[in-house]
């Protein structure tokens, strides 16, 4: 179940990983994650990397949490990369009506 | 009968090649880790079933794989999943954090930058405990686990043998090659790309470099620096640890006093840059190298792949080409790329960056290849498994 669980004020994000990260968390499609609410892009990032250990460091750097370089975050259309952590995302994301999705940049060629 | 295992890191991905004591036929499985850089792989000596595996990409920065059970599975060191109801543990595997103050190193510009963590070049396991094992890392620094990988803490004196005036060359400055001493548990030598060797006598708290007697008269406006030396690969006989043999950019060397001088053995060698160098694993004055024509062209002299062996430790070689290509060859052994087996006649191996790996069961004399169309080989150990 993904979206809004009001009892316990908290939400379940859906998290498309790209394909080497689904390999290494062993995920076959999607991730979920459960977060308070309003969800952010940290508090998703944290709930991630504490759900599938193997993920820290593959995302945002250890120390400075930094997002990867090469690594994109879009929801709805929008290019959420740069965005401060602490944003709000968007309600569609927080209903789990759409899934945050983390993408490899293409490489070019 | 022993059996030999072959762990070969490649450009996408691990492989790992099997074969009896005869070394006629292999077995190949992989890849593990496909699409991933896999610089290093390295089985522990003191439990030959347990592999440590450097996995980067320039996406998803550093992954450190372990085995226990010669390469069959693999888990990232505490990076299973877990419970939610866990908590928020965090994968420390791969978390190479400088010590102290960071510090700072020269640019190529010349101005100072602080040292940043890109990715582990190699893996060391120590000689006689399966979880303690030293990474070697770009920007160049030492690290240490002794908890089977799980957690890495960095060996900060490395970085105060005049870390300041250590500049990386164009392949980044990484450190590559970390020797433990047998009968000297307290001495490794590791070796820095653009930096130069260097010793501890002490477990790894303080170190000196180990560069006197080096010329580099095209690479450093002083040719007989402390540092600053691109040492490509060194290499130790366990038999006789105080004897160390180089192949520098430019330049095969030798030391008789455990690093305290160096002097250049490159004797009749057709071209003495190169990178990889090794010791035959019952002559402890029997070395390898494969000459490459020059620090502009990366492949062998006329297209022709040779394997130069001395048999005096040095300067008196020859060419070993049975079996290798004789025309049209330009492919690079990279540093990591060479290893022995210590079977009885020895076995030689070596990858190449057009994805070949070829062996020789008999020291040598004659090669075959044992897989032609690997992807570029970052890599090749070799182990050497009781029956």
């Amino acid at each position: 179940m993904t979206g809004r669980t009001k009892a316990e004020n908290s939400c379940r994000i859906r998290v498309v990983l790209p394909f080497h990260l689904r390999t290494l968390a062993r995920v076959e499609n999607e991730a979920a994650v459960e977060v308070d609410d309003p969800p952010t892009l940290r508090s998703v990032l944290d709930a991630l990397e504490a759900r599938y250990p193997v993920l820290g460091g593959t995302i945002r750097d250890h120390v400075t949490q930094k997002r990867r370089p090469f690594l994109r975050f879009y929801a709805c259309r929008s290019d959420l990369s740069n965005e401060p952590p602490d944003t709000r995302l968007p309600e569609a994301v927080a209903s789990g009506k759409e899934p945050l999705l983390i993408i490899g940049a293409i490489a070019g060629g | 009968m022993s059996s030999v295992r072959l762990l070969v890191g490649t450009r996408k991905g691990a492989f790992i090649l099997t074969s009896n004591g005869t070394r006629k036929k292999w077995r190949i499985d992989g890849p593990h880790f496909s699409g991933w850089e896999i610089y290093h792989l390295k089985g522990s000596p003191a439990d030959p079933d347990r592999l440590y595996a450097s996995q980067t990409s320039g996406w998803f920065g550093q992954i450190i794989q372990r085995s226990d059970d010669g390469g069959k599975t693999w888990e990232p060191p505490g990076g299973s999943q877990t419970p939610v109801s866990a908590g928020m543990p965090k994968a420390e595997s791969n978390k190479f954090v400088y010590e102290g103050e960071v510090g700072e190193h020269l640019w190529y510009d010349g101005t100072k930058r602080p040292w940043e963590f890109k990715r582990v070049w190699h893996l060391e396991p120590s000689l006689n405990d399966p979880d303690t094992v030293f990474a070697g890392v770009e920007d160049a620094a030492l690290f240490r686990s002794t908890d089977g990988g799980h957690t890495w803490r960095e060996l900060p004196g490395l970085r105060s043998a005049k870390g300041h005036l250590w500049q990386p060359g164009a392949g980044g400055m990484g450190l590559h090659t970390i020797l433990i001493d047998p009968d000297n548990p307290g001495r490794i030598f590791v070796a820095i790309s653009a930096a130069g060797v260097f010793r501890t006598d002490d477990g790894g708290i303080t170190w000196q470099p180990a560069n006197r007697g080096l010329k580099s008269a095209y690479e450093l406006p002083d040719p007989d620096s402390d540092v600053g030396h691109c040492v490509h690969r060194i290499a130790m006989h366990p038999s006789r640890p105080g004897v160390l043999f180089m192949q520098k950019h430019w330049d095969v060397n030798r030391s008789d006093d455990a690093g305290g001088s160096w002097y250049e053995i490159s004797g009749n060698l057709p071209s003495d840059f190169g990178f990889p160098i090794e010791i035959h694993a019952h002559e402890p004055d029997t070395i390898y190298v494969v000459p490459i024509k020059s620090d502009s062209e990366h492949y062998p002299p006329g297209g022709r792949l040779r394997v130069y062996r001395s048999r005096t430790g040095g300067n008196e070689w020859e060419a070993l080409s049975k079996g290798l290509p004789q025309r049209n060859c330009y492919v690079d052994v990279l540093r990591d790329g060479m290893a022995v087996d210590s079977l009885d006649p020895c076995g030689v191996y070596f990858g190449t960056t057009g994805g070949q790996v070829y062996a020789s069961s008999n020291s040598g004399d004659d090669w075959t290849p044992i897989v032609r169309d690997l992807p570029p080989v970052l890599s090749v150990e070799a182990q050497t498994l009781a029956a």
